[in-house]
C-alpha cells in the first residue's frame, strides 16, 4: 500500500483527507502512482500532470524521503520506504506567490 | 415574490448572493471553491439551477464545476479543452509568434434554450462547445482558424475570449470578443467568423484601423435589439446599428471612456451603463471618486450615478466581467469591485448599496432573476 499526501486544495477536489493509500502494482514508480491516484480520484485528472503530455504541471512537486522527485523521470522507481508504505509520497504546491 | 440570485466569481472563490424581490436584505453563501480563483460563474436561461463555473488555479489548472440545485451543491465536470488539429501560433507580447496553449476559462455562456449546452471562452482565445453539461468540450475552431489569427496578441491579461454573447432572435449569430484581437461574429453557428472591427481606433497599434489588434473590453446588447451592440473598448465606448458591420464612438462626455466593465439595462434598450476608469496606467475611478455614468440615450450623453458610491479616496478597478442587471422592475444594476465590494442598486443606478464588502477581488458578477 502506497501512502500519498495531497495539498490541501487537491483534497478538496477530491474529497479525500490529507493522506491517502493506493494499491500500486511493483515496481512502484512515479508514474504509476499517479496513474492510480488519478483513477481512484477522478476529479484529480489534469491537476498534477498535463493530461495529454504527461508532463508535470510546473507549480506542482513530488518529494519522498527527503529528496526532490519532482525532475526524475516518471518511470523512476519510489524509495523503498514509500514502496512499503513507510514513508508516504508528498505531492506539495509549490511556495510561490508571496 | 420575485427574487435575485448573484453570481459572483473572484480571485478566491465564489459567492453566492441572495434577496428577494425588494432586493434589500441579502444573505451571502460562500466562498465556494475557497482559495481558487473563479473567473465566471454563470446560471442557464432555460433552467435556472443549472448553473455552471470555472475554477482554476496556477498550481492545478482548470475546473469545470456544474450545479444542478441551484448551487447548493456542485459537481466537478469536464476539463479537457482540446484544441483541434494543430494548433499553431500566435503573435506574444514581443511579437514572436507562440503556440496556442490552454490556460483557462475566462466566459461560460449557457444555451438560451438547452441547459446542458453551454459555450466556454478560454485563454489562448479559443471557443468550445459542450452539449452534455460541460461534460465533454469541443472546439468550435473556425474561430481560430480564421487568416487573422496568428496576427492576435494577448492584452494585459493575456490573449481571452472574454465575451459571448448569443443573438436571442437568431441562433445561428453569436458573438466573441478577444483581447486584444478585437470582435467577431459568425452567422452560421460558429462555423465560420468574421472580424467586425470596422470604425474601431485604437492609436496602441501600428494601424489604428487595422481589421484586428484592437482591444476590445466588453461589448453587451439588449435582447430585444440584437443587433445593437455597444463596447467598451481599451479607450473609447462604441456602439453598432448594424450587428458590429460599423462602429462609431459614443463617449460623449464621460470623464473618461477608458474602462473595462458595461451593460444594458433590462427594460430599457437605449439605457446603458459604463464605470470611467481613469486610464490604462491607472486603473482605478477618476479623482478616486466611483461613479457609473448612465446614457438613456443609446451613448453619447452621459449622466453620473453616484449616490451612496465613494467619492473620496477610492481607487478600485471594476473589471470586464464585474457589471450585470436583473430583470425586475425597476431594474437592478449590480456592480463588484477590485476592493471586494459588490454594490447594488433596486432603481436602476439612482441609489448604490453595498450588499458586500470584504469580498475577494470580484472577477465577475451575473444575475439571476428568479420567479
Amino acid at each position: 500500500m502506497i501512502r500519498v499526501h495531497l495539498p490541501y486544495h487537491l483534497q478538496v477536489l477530491a474529497g479525500a483527507s490529507e493522506e491517502v493509500t493506493l494499491t500500486v502494482p511493483a515496481p512502484a514508480t512515479l508514474a504509476a502512482v499517479l496513474d492510480a491516484l488519478e483513477s481512484a480520484y477522478p476529479p484529480l485528472r489534469g491537476t498534477l500532470r498535463d493530461p495529454r503530455s504527461g508532463a508535470r504541471r510546473p507549480m506542482v512537486r513530488f518529494y519522498a524521503c527527503r529528496e526532490d522527485l519532482s525532475h526524475a523521470p516518471p518511470g523512476t522507481i519510489l524509495p523503498d520506504p514509500v514502496a512499503a508504505g513507510r514513508e508516504p509520497l508528498l505531492i506539495v504546491g509549490a511556495v510561490a506567490g508571496g | 415574490m420575485s427574487s435575485v440570485r448573484i453570481l459572483a466569481g473572484t480571485r478566491k472563490g465564489a459567492f453566492i448572493l441572495g434577496a428577494d424581490g425588494t432586493r434589500r436584505n441579502w444573505n451571502i453563501r460562500g466562498p465556494l471553491f475557497g482559495g481558487w480563483e473563479v473567473y465566471h460563474v454563470k446560471g442557464s436561461p432555460a433552467d435556472p439551477d443549472r448553473i455552471y463555473a470555472s475554477q482554476s488555479s496556477g498550481w492545478f489548472g482548470q475546473i469545470m464545476q456544474r450545479s444542478d440545485d441551484g448551487g447548493a451543491t456542485w459537481k466537478a465536470v469536464g476539463k479537457d479543452f482540446a484544441y483541434e488539429g494543430d494548433p499553431g501560433t500566435h503573435q506574444h507580447y514581443d511579437g514572436s509568434q507562440r503556440p496556442w496553449e490552454f490556460r483557462r476559462v475566462w466566459h461560460l455562456e449557457p444555451s438560451l434554450s438547452d441547459p446542458d449546452a453551454v459555450l466556454a471562452g478560454v485563454e489562448d482565445a479559443a471557443l468550445f462547445r459542450s452539449a452534455d453539461g460541460g461534460m465533454t468540450w469541443t472546439e468550435l475552431a473556425g474561430l481560430r482558424r480564421h487568416s487573422s489569427a496568428p496576427q492576435w496578441s494577448p492584452g494585459a491579461g493575456g490573449l481571452c475570449l472574454h465575451t459571448i454573447l448569443s443573438d436571442p432572435g437568431n441562433p445561428q449569430r453569436m458573438y466573441v470578443a478577444i483581447s486584444a484581437a478585437g470582435a467577431f461574429r459568425t452567422d452560421d453557428g460558429g462555423v465560420t467568423w468574421k472580424p467586425i472591427n470596422r470604425g474601431l481606433r485604437s492609436g496602441y497599434i501600428p494601424d489604428p484601423e487595422a481589421e484586428v489588434g484592437h482591444c476590445v473590453h466588453r461589448i453587451a446588447m439588449h435582447p430585444a435589439r440584437p443587433e445593437v451592440l455597444f463596447m467598451q473598448k481599451h479607450w473609447d465606448v462604441m456602439r453598432s446599428d448594424d450587428a458590429g458591420d460599423s462602429w462609431r464612438e459614443i463617449s460623449g462626455n464621460l470623464p473618461s471612456d477608458f474602462g473595462f466593465a458595461l451593460c444594458v439595462h433590462a427594460h430599457e434598450p437605449e439605457t446603458v451603463y459604463v464605470v470611467p476608469i481613469q486610464s490604462d496606467s491607472e486603473h482605478y475611478p477618476p479623482g478616486g471618486q466611483l461613479r457609473v455614468w448612465r446614457s438613456r440615450c443609446g451613448g453619447g450623453e452621459w449622466e453620473p450615478l453616484s449616490e451612496g458610491l465613494p467619492q473620496r479616496d477610492c481607487y478600485v478597478n471594476v473589471l470586464r466581467g464585474a457589471m450585470a442587471a436583473d430583470s425586475l422592475d425597476p431594474c437592478g444594476i449590480y456592480f463588484g469591485t477590485t476592493g471586494g465590494q459588490i454594490y447594488a442598486s433596486a432603481d436602476s443606478g439612482e441609489h448604490w448599496t453595498a450588499i458586500a464588502s470584504h469580498l475577494p477581488p470580484v472577477l465577475s458578477v451575473e444575475v439571476q432573476t428568479l420567479p
